[in-house]
C-alpha cells in the first residue's frame, strides 16, 4: 500500500466521531473611521501612513529616500527607474531602493495591506526592496481580518501576502528591531485609484 | 535510548543564575503582552471556542478535508507528496533536491522539519542548508536545536549572541546592540538567500478549499524563501489543514497575540501555486499523528497551531532553558506530545508541571493540558516507567502501608530518629524533596497518637 493510502486508511480508522462546523460570526463593530484604526494599528507595527497623496511624489521620494537611486514602480501614478518585469530573475530585486505598489485591500483592524503576484508580478519586489512604498485607496480598507479573507486574491492567486510592517525580529534580546529580512521601512499613502 | 534526565538537565541551568534569570524574565515578559493583547479584542474568548470547535471539527473529518486540500493543491499546480514518518518525509524532500540538482537550500521555521532531523538528513548528503529565521540561524551557528517554538534563541543573551557572530562573523564582540546584531545576520545571510537554488517552509495552516500554504512570520523570510528559489518546497503536518478562509481568519487573529502580544505578524503569507517559472512541492506528513487521533485522553493535543503560549506561561518551563528537555517539543504541549513516541525516553516530562492549569489557560485552541499532563502520569505509572530508587521507596511505601502496625511503629520511629541524626544523614541523596528546601520539624507526636490521647474515647 503507498504512503497515501496508508495514511488515509489510518485517519479513517481512528479519527474521533464528526463534529459539527461552528459558525464565524463577522464581529463587525461600531466605531471610529476604518482610515484611523487603520494607522494607529500599522504604526503599532512600525509602519506609517500618509493620509493624502503628495503633490509632487518624485520631490516626496527625493525627500524621504535620498540615497536612492533605484526606483521599483508597479503602478501607473509614477513611471520610476524600473519596472517589475525588469527582474525576470527573482533574486535580482535585492538592488531595489525603494518599491512602489497599490495595494487592492487594507485591513483596519491590523493595518495590514493585500498584496499578491498581480499588484507585483514579480513577488520578491516586495521584501528584498530596501524600502516600500504603498498606494491604498482609503475606500479599499475593511474592517477586521473576516471581511479581508472575503476578497478574491486568497483564492485566485499563486501568492498573497498581508504585509503588516516592516520586516522585524525580536530573536535577539527579546527586543524589536527593524530590518530582519526583508523591508526596512513600510509607508502607506492614502491615494484613492483614478 | 536512556530516559532525558529532563531535571539534571534544568538544575545545570538554573545554576546558571545569569541565564536562568534572563529566561524567565523574557517569558514573562511575553505572557504578559499576551494577556494585554487579548484584553483588546473583546471577543477573545469567543474566538478561543471557534479555533478549537474548528480543529476538532476537522481532525473529526480529516480525510475528507486531506482529499479536499490535496485536490485544491493540484488545481493550483502544486505537487502533493505523502510521508508515513520522518524518514520518507526526508528522502522525499532529498529526491526533489537531488533531481534537479539543486545543493543549496533556504530554510524558514519549520517544528516539523525539527521533528524530522530534516537539516542533518540534508547536510550529510551534501546540500547546503541556511536557516533564515535568525533565531534559527543562531541555533544552527551554534549547533544547536532550537530552545523554544516561536523564539528558538530566547535562552541566549545579547552577549552570547555577540560572542557567536564575532567567532562566525568577525562582529563586534563588545556590541551588543540587538539592531546591529540583526543587521550582522542580514549582512551574511542575505546572499545565501539570493543564491539558493532551492527554498523549504513550514505551514502554520494549510486551507482545504483554496489548497493555500499559510506561513505567519515577522522577518519575511518564508517570504523569501518561498519566492526567492524556482523551487518551492512546503513541509506540512496532516493536522494543519483548516477547511476555509473563514476559518482561516480565527486562527490569524489568535495565533500571533498568543505567540509574541502582537495583533499580527509583518508577513501572513499564502502560497497556493508555483511562482512564475518555477515548481511548488507539499510534503504531507503523518509521523504518529493519524496514531494520535485514535487515543481517546490525548488526541486534542494536534489542535496545537504552535504558539508557544503555554511555554510561556509554565513555570517549570521558565527555569528550563528549552533545551533541558531534549525534545523538538518542549514545556506543556511537550509533556503531552513526546510521551506518545517513547514513553521510556520521556518518561520525566509529565512529573514536570505543577499542574496548575496555566497552561490550559492561555492555551488559544483550548487543549486541556494540564489535564493531558496528570493522564501521561497515570499511563507511566500503568507502564511502569519510573526511576528504580522511585520504584522501591513506592513498592516499600505500598506495603507499609497496607499495614497499619507496621506504619505506626516506623512513623514513631522516623520521628525520632530525624531528630537525633546527623544532617548528611537527612538530606541524602535519595532525598529528593530535601534538595532545594529544608525539611519541616518533626511533630511531637504521631496524628494517632493525638488521637488516641484526645478523641478515641469521644462519643461511647
Amino acid at each position: 500500500m503507498g504512503a497515501r493510502e496508508e495514511i488515509l486508511d489510518n485517519v479513517r480508522k481512528n479519527q474521533p466521531c464528526g463534529r459539527d462546523l461552528p459558525a464565524v460570526p463577522m464581529f463587525h463593530r461600531e466605531g471610529r473611521p476604518v482610515t484611523e484604526t487603520f494607522a494607529a494599528a500599522l504604526k503599532t507595527m512600525a509602519g506609517e501612513t500618509i493620509e493624502r497623496p503628495p503633490s509632487d511624489f518624485a520631490e516626496f521620494l527625493q525627500r524621504r529616500f535620498p540615497a536612492a537611486k533605484n526606483i521599483c514602480s508597479a503602478v501607473p501614478e509614477f513611471p520610476g527607474g524600473k519596472k517589475p518585469l525588469d527582474f525576470p530573475d527573482w533574486a535580482s530585486p535585492a538592488a531595489i531602493d525603494v518599491t512602489v505598489v497599490r495595494s487592492p485591500l487594507g485591513v483596519a483592524e491590523t493595518g495590514s495591506v493585500l498584496l499578491s503576484e498581480k499588484e507585483l508580478g514579480v513577488n520578491t519586489i516586495a521584501f528584498l526592496a530596501h524600502d516600500i512604498i504603498v498606494l491604498l485607496d482609503p475606500k479599499r480598507i475593511v474592517e477586521n481580518i473576516h471581511d479581508a479573507y472575503a476578497h478574491p486574491a486568497f483564492r485566485d492567486s499563486n501568492y498573497a501576502v498581508l504585509l503588516t510592517g516592516p520586516s522585524g525580529t525580536a530573536d535577539v534580546g527579546g527586543i524589536v528591531v527593524h530590518p530582519a529580512q526583508a523591508v526596512t521601512t513600510m509607508t502607506v499613502i492614502f491615494w484613492p485609484e483614478s | 535510548m536512556r530516559p532525558i534526565p529532563l531535571a539534571e538537565n534544568s538544575a545545570k541551568f538554573v545554576a546558571d543564575k545569569g541565564h536562568e534569570g534572563h529566561f524567565d524574565a523574557k517569558l514573562w515578559m511575553i505572557r504578559q503582552k499576551r494577556d494585554a493583547m487579548a484584553r483588546t479584542i473583546p471577543e477573545w474568548e469567543e474566538l478561543r471556542d471557534l479555533a478549537s470547535a474548528i480543529k476538532e471539527h476537522t481532525l473529526s473529518n480529516l480525510v475528507h478535508y486531506l482529499e479536499t486540500f490535496e485536490a485544491s493543491a493540484k488545481r493550483n499546480g502544486a505537487v502533493v507528496h505523502w510521508a508515513r514518518d520522518a524518514k520518507e518525509h526526508n528522502e522525499i524532500v532529498h529526491g526533489i533536491l537531488k533531481d534537479r540538482g539543486a545543493t543549496t537550500l533556504i530554510k524558514s521555521k519549520s517544528m516539523l522539519t525539527e521533528e524530522c532531523d530534516t537539516r542533518p538528513y540534508l547536510e550529510s548528503r551534501g546540500i547546503v542548508v541556511t536557516e533564515t529565521d535568525l533565531g534559527e540561524r543562531i541555533q544552527q551557528l551554534d549547533h544547536e536545536p532550537p530552545a523554544h517554538i516561536v523564539g528558538p534563541a530566547h535562552q541566549k543573551t545579547t552577549a552570547d549572541v555577540a560572542k557567536l557572530f564575532a567567532r562566525e562573523y568577525g562582529s563586534d564582540p563588545a556590541s551588543r546592540e540587538p539592531t546591529y546584531l540583526a543587521n550582522v545576520m542580514r549582512e551574511h545571510t542575505r546572499p545565501l538567500i539570493l543564491e539558493a537554488s532551492a527554498g523549504l517552509t513550514g505551514a502554520n495552516f494549510a486551507v482545504a478549499e483554496t489548497g493555500a500554504i499559510v506561513t505567519v512570520t515577522n522577518e519575511g523570510n518564508a517570504d523569501l524563501s518561498g519566492n526567492a528559489p524556482k523551487i518551492r518546497i512546503c513541509s506540512v503536518g496532516i493536522e494543519k489543514i483548516i477547511p476555509r478562509n473563514e476559518h482561516l481568519a480565527v486562527f490569524v487573529r489568535i495565533l500571533t497575540p498568543s505567540a509574541t502580544g502582537k495583533r499580527i505578524t509583518q508577513y501572513t503569507s499564502h502560497f497556493l501555486g508555483p511562482r512564475q517559472g518555477g515548481e511548488m512541492h507539499i510534503v504531507l506528513v503523518d509521523n504518529g499523528r493519524s496514531a494520535r487521533l485514535g487515543m481517546e485522553k490525548f488526541w486534542t493535543a494536534l489542535k496545537c497551531i504552535r504558539c508557544g503560549a503555554c511555554l510561556d506561561t509554565c513555570p517549570v518551563f521558565r527555569r528550563s532553558g528549552g533545551l533541558s528537555y531534549e525534545s523538538t517539543y518542549a514545556g506543556p504541549i511537550g509533556m503531552v506530545l513526546m510521551p506518545a513516541l517513547d514513553a521510556h525516553r520521556y518518561r520525566e516530562f509529565p512529573k514536570a508541571s505543577t499542574l496548575n492549569g496555566s497552561c490550559t489557560n492561555v492555551c488559544p485552541v483550548k487543549i486541556n493540558l494540564h489535564e493531558q499532563i496528570y493522564e501521561w502520569r497515570e499511563v507511566m505509572e500503568k507502564k511502569g516507567e519510573k526511576p528504580f530508587v522511585e520504584k522501591i521507596l513506592m513498592n516499600a511505601a505500598g506495603r507499609l502501608l497496607s499495614h497499619p502496625g507496621a506504619y505506626r511503629a516506623a512513623s514513631q520511629a522516623a520521628n525520632a530518629f530525624v531528630r537525633i541524626l546527623p544532617r548528611w544523614a537527612v538530606y541524602n541523596p535519595f532525598n529528593t524533596w530535601g534538595r532545594q528546601r529544608e525539611m519541616p520539624a518533626p511533630a511531637s507526636e504521631t496524628f494517632h497518637e493525638w488521637y488516641r490521647k484526645n478523641r478515641k474515647h469521644r462519643g461511647k
